[in-house]
C-alpha cells in the first residue's frame, strides 16, 4: 500500500523534520517496513552534503566480520574521497552503517559518486547542497529519533512509509530515492509500474545506474534521465504520465520545488492543502491533520495531474 | 393471458423504466416521518434528545461505539467534534439519527448506513458512504475518489469536487456533486442518478448498465457505451426539486445539463428490481 507526504514552506524554514516525522508516524499503518525521509535545509553551494551507509541493518545483525568491514569501507570511502580532491569539512555518524559528511569539491561529481560506491557495501543515499535523505527500517517514530530529525529546520520535504510488494524489506529498498547523478533531487512513490524492466533497461543502456529491484528507483532515475535531456522538472514529469505505465501516485523534490504527479487512472490516493505560504500533501488527510489539527480546506488531485511548487 | 404479459404489466404499473415515467425504484427516506423502522432491535430515538461529544482523542472504532451507546440511550441527534481525518466513522449504522461531523472525515467514512441523516462540515476521503441503503449525507466541502460506491438508495452530496470513480458500481439512490467529479465516474453504474454540476473528468459512465447522469459542465469523454440522452420535462422537474432540495443551482441552468444514458449495447439487462420483478411475475 505505502504512504507518501510532502510538505513546502514558501520563504521561510520551519522544523520540517518534526513535521514529517508527525505525517509519516500518522501513516504508518500504510507500510510499517521501513520509513524515508528526504529533507531539505538551507541550500549552500560552497559544499556538498553526502548521506551515505557502508551497510545494510540486516548485515549488522547477521554478519560475524561485518563490523570490520564497515570500518575498513568507511575507511576507503574517506581515501577515496580525498583521492578526488574532496576535503570534509563535517562528518556524522548516525548509525554504525549510516554517516553523513559535508564536504567541499569542484570536480566531477558523477565521478565522485561513482567511485565512493564502487567500495563494496557503501551506498550513496543522497548527494547535494540541500538535500538529505535518511531512511531505515521501522516506523517514523524510530528512524528519526535513530537519526535525530526532529531539529531538522529546512524548507521542505517529502516522505514515504513502505509496505513491501515486490522487492525486500532493507535499506536499499526502502524510499525516497536519489535521482543519481542530480544533486538535491529526490523521489518517493506509492504504486506499481508495469513496464519497470523494459523502462529499466533502456536506462541502463543510456548509462544509468539501479541500485535495487525496487520499481520506484525507476521514477527516479527516470526523472535523472528527463534532466539529463535537457528537460525541466514539469515537463519531465509531465511526460512521465505518459510513459510510465501502471498506477502511481508519486513526488519529487528538488533544491527549491516540490511536485507531485498522479497517473491517468488515478488510482493511488492524495490529498492536498495549499494555502499562501505552506503547502502540504498526503496519502491521507489524517497526516496534514497531523500538523494541522485546526479546521482546513482540503482536496485531491485529479487523474493525469501534475503540480509543481517553488519554495 | 395477454393481460399477464410481463412486458405489458411492469409498464401498467410505471415500473419498467428509468426514465422518470412514474413510480421508481427509489425510495426516499425521511427520518421526520417516524414510519416503523425495519431493522430488528433499532434503537427508539428522540431527534430532540441531543448529546454531543469531542472525538479528537478517541479511536475510530470507539467513536462509532459511542454512537450506538448514545442511540441505545434515545438520542436522536449526535454532534461529533473533531473527527480529525479518521477513518471508519458513522459506519454502520442501520437506525434513524440525525448525526453532525464538524470537522472532516478520512476513509470509508459513512460506509453501511441505512437511515440516518449525516452533514459533514469538512470534507470526507476515499469511499464516502460505499453501499448506503437509505438516508441522507451532505458534506459541505470536497470529497475524495470513489465517492459513494455502489450505493443503493438515499441521497448522497457532496457540495464542492469530488476525485474519480464517483458512483462506481451505483445501484440507486442519487448522488449530487456540486463541482467536478473525476475519470470513470458512474463507471459500471447499475441504477440510480449521478448529478454533477461542474466538470466530469474522462470516460464518464463506462460500461454503465443503467441508471442516469446530468452533468452541468464539460464532460471530457464518454466512456464505453455510454451515450448522450435527452433531457425532458420530467427530468428537469426532477432535478429541480432535488437541487433545490439541498440549496444547490446548476451553473448554466437545469436545461442545459447534459443527460448520459447506457448504450445498452454491451449488456441484455432488464430494469426491474428484484422486489419489482417478483410483482410482475
Amino acid at each position: 500500500m505505502c504512504g507518501i507526504a510532502g510538505l513546502i514552506h514558501r520563504g521561510n524554514s520551519a522544523q520540517i523534520g518534526k513535521e514529517m516525522t508527525s505525517m509519516l508516524q500518522s501513516l504508518k499503518h500504510r507500510g510499517p517496513d521501513s520509513t524515508g525521509f528526504a529533507l531539505y535545509g538551507m541550500p549552500d553551494a560552497g559544499h556538498y552534503i553526502m548521506r551515505f551507509k557502508v551497510a545494510e541493518q540486516e548485515d549488522v545483525k547477521q554478519g560475524f566480520d561485518i563490523h570490520r568491514q564497515m570500518r575498513e569501507r568507511k575507511a576507503a570511502v574517506d581515501e577515496r574521497l580525498a583521492e578526488l580532491g574532496a576535503t570534509i569539512q563535517h562528518e556524522d555518524q548516525a548509525t554504525e552503517y549510516a554517516f553523513r559528511y559535508v564536504f567541499s569539491f569542484d570536480g566531477d561529481l558523477r565521478r565522485l559518486a561513482d567511485y565512493v560506491e564502487d567500495v563494496e557495501g557503501a551506498e550513496i543515499l543522497s548527494l547535494g547542497h540541500a538535500l538529505e535523505l535518511i531512511k531505515d527500517l521501522g516506523d517514523a517514530g524510530r528512524v528519526s529519533g535513530q537519526y535525530a530529525l526532529a531539529d531538522f529546520q529546512g524548507t521542505h520535504g517529502i516522505g514515504h512509509t513502505r509496505m513491501a510488494t515486490e522487492s525486500d524489506v532493507d535499506i536499499r529498498s526502502a524510499h525516497p530515492y536519489w535521482a543519481y547523478p542530480f544533486n538535491d533531487v529526490a523521489v518517493v512513490h506509492n504504486g506499481q509500474l508495469t513496464n519497470y524492466w523494459g523502462s529499466r533497461r533502456a536506462l541502463e543502456r543510456r548509462g544509468h545506474r539501479f541500485m535495487s529491484n525496487c520499481d520506484s528507483e525507476l521514477i527516479a532515475v527516470y526523472i535523472a534521465d528527463q534532466i539529463e535531456r535537457g528537460n525541466d522538472l514539469e515537463g519531465a514529469m509531465k511526460r512521465s504520465i505518459d510513459e510510465l505505465d501502471g498506477v502511481f501516485t508519486y513526488l519529487v523534490a528538488t533544491s527549491d520545488s516540490l511536485g507531485m504527479a498522479k497517473d491517468v487512472m488515478a488510482a493511488k490516493p492524495m490529498v492536498l492543502y495549499e494555502s499562501d505560504d505552506f503547502i502540504a500533501m498526503a496519502s491521507e488527510e489524517v497526516a496534514i491533520r497531523s500538523i494541522f489539527p485546526h479546521e482546513i480546506d482540503t482536496f485531491d488531485p485529479y487523474e493525469g495531474e501534475v503540480r509543481v511548487w517553488k519554495s | 393471458m395477454e393481460e399477464l404479459n410481463q412486458e405489458h404489466e411492469s409498464h401498467r404499473m410505471g415500473m419498467h423504466t428509468e426514465q422518470l415515467a412514474g413510480r421508481t425504484q427509489q425510495v426516499f427516506f425521511s427520518a421526520e416521518e417516524g414510519e416503523n423502522f425495519t431493522y430488528p432491535y433499532a434503537f427508539d430515538v428522540d431527534f430532540n434528545k441531543r448529546a454531543e461529544f469531542d472525538a479528537a482523542e478517541m479511536e475510530a472504532t470507539a467513536v462509532n461505539l459511542r454512537i450506538r451507546e448514545l442511540m441505545s440511550e434515545g438520542h436522536g441527534t449526535i454532534v461529533i467534534k473533531n473527527p480529525g481525518a479518521k477513518h471508519g466513522l458513522g459506519v454502520g449504522i442501520l437506525n434513524r439519527l440525525q448525526l453532525y461531523f464538524e470537522g472532516s472525515l478520512g476513509y470509508f467514512g459513512c460506509g453501511l448506513i441505512d437511515g440516518p441523516n449525516v452533514r459533514i462540515s469538512g470534507r470526507v476521503g476515499w469511499s464516502c458512504a460505499e453501499n448506503m441503503m437509505a438516508g441522507t449525507v451532505v458534506i459541505e466541502k470536497n470529497a475524495g475518489s470513489t465517492f459513494g460506491a455502489a450505493i443503493r438508495g438515499g441521497d448522497l452530496v457532496c457540495k464542492g469536487d469530488v476525485g474519480s470513480r464517483t458512483g462506481i458500481d451505483q445501484k440507486g439512490g442519487t448522488i449530487v456533486v456540486g463541482g467536478k467529479t473525476g475519470a470513470f465516474s458512474g463507471f459500471m453504474m447499475q441504477r440510480g442518478r449521478l448529478v454533477v454540476l461542474g466538470d466530469a473528468g474522462k470516460n464518464l459512465g463506462d460500461s454503465m448498465y443503467d441508471g442516469t447522469i446530468y452533468v452541468g459542465g464539460k464532460i471530457e469523454s464518454l466512456g464505453v457505451d455510454a451515450i448522450e440522452g435527452e433531457m425532458t420535462d420530467l427530468d428537469v422537474l426532477w432535478l429541480r426539486r432535488k437541487l433545490k432540495a439541498f440549496d444547490l443551482e446548476a451553473p448554466n441552468g437545469i436545461e442545459n445539463m447534459t443527460k448520459v444514458v447506457a448504450g445498452k449495447q454491451l449488456w441484455n439487462y432488464d430494469n426491474l428490481e428484484p422486489t419489482e420483478k417478483k410483482l410482475v411475475l
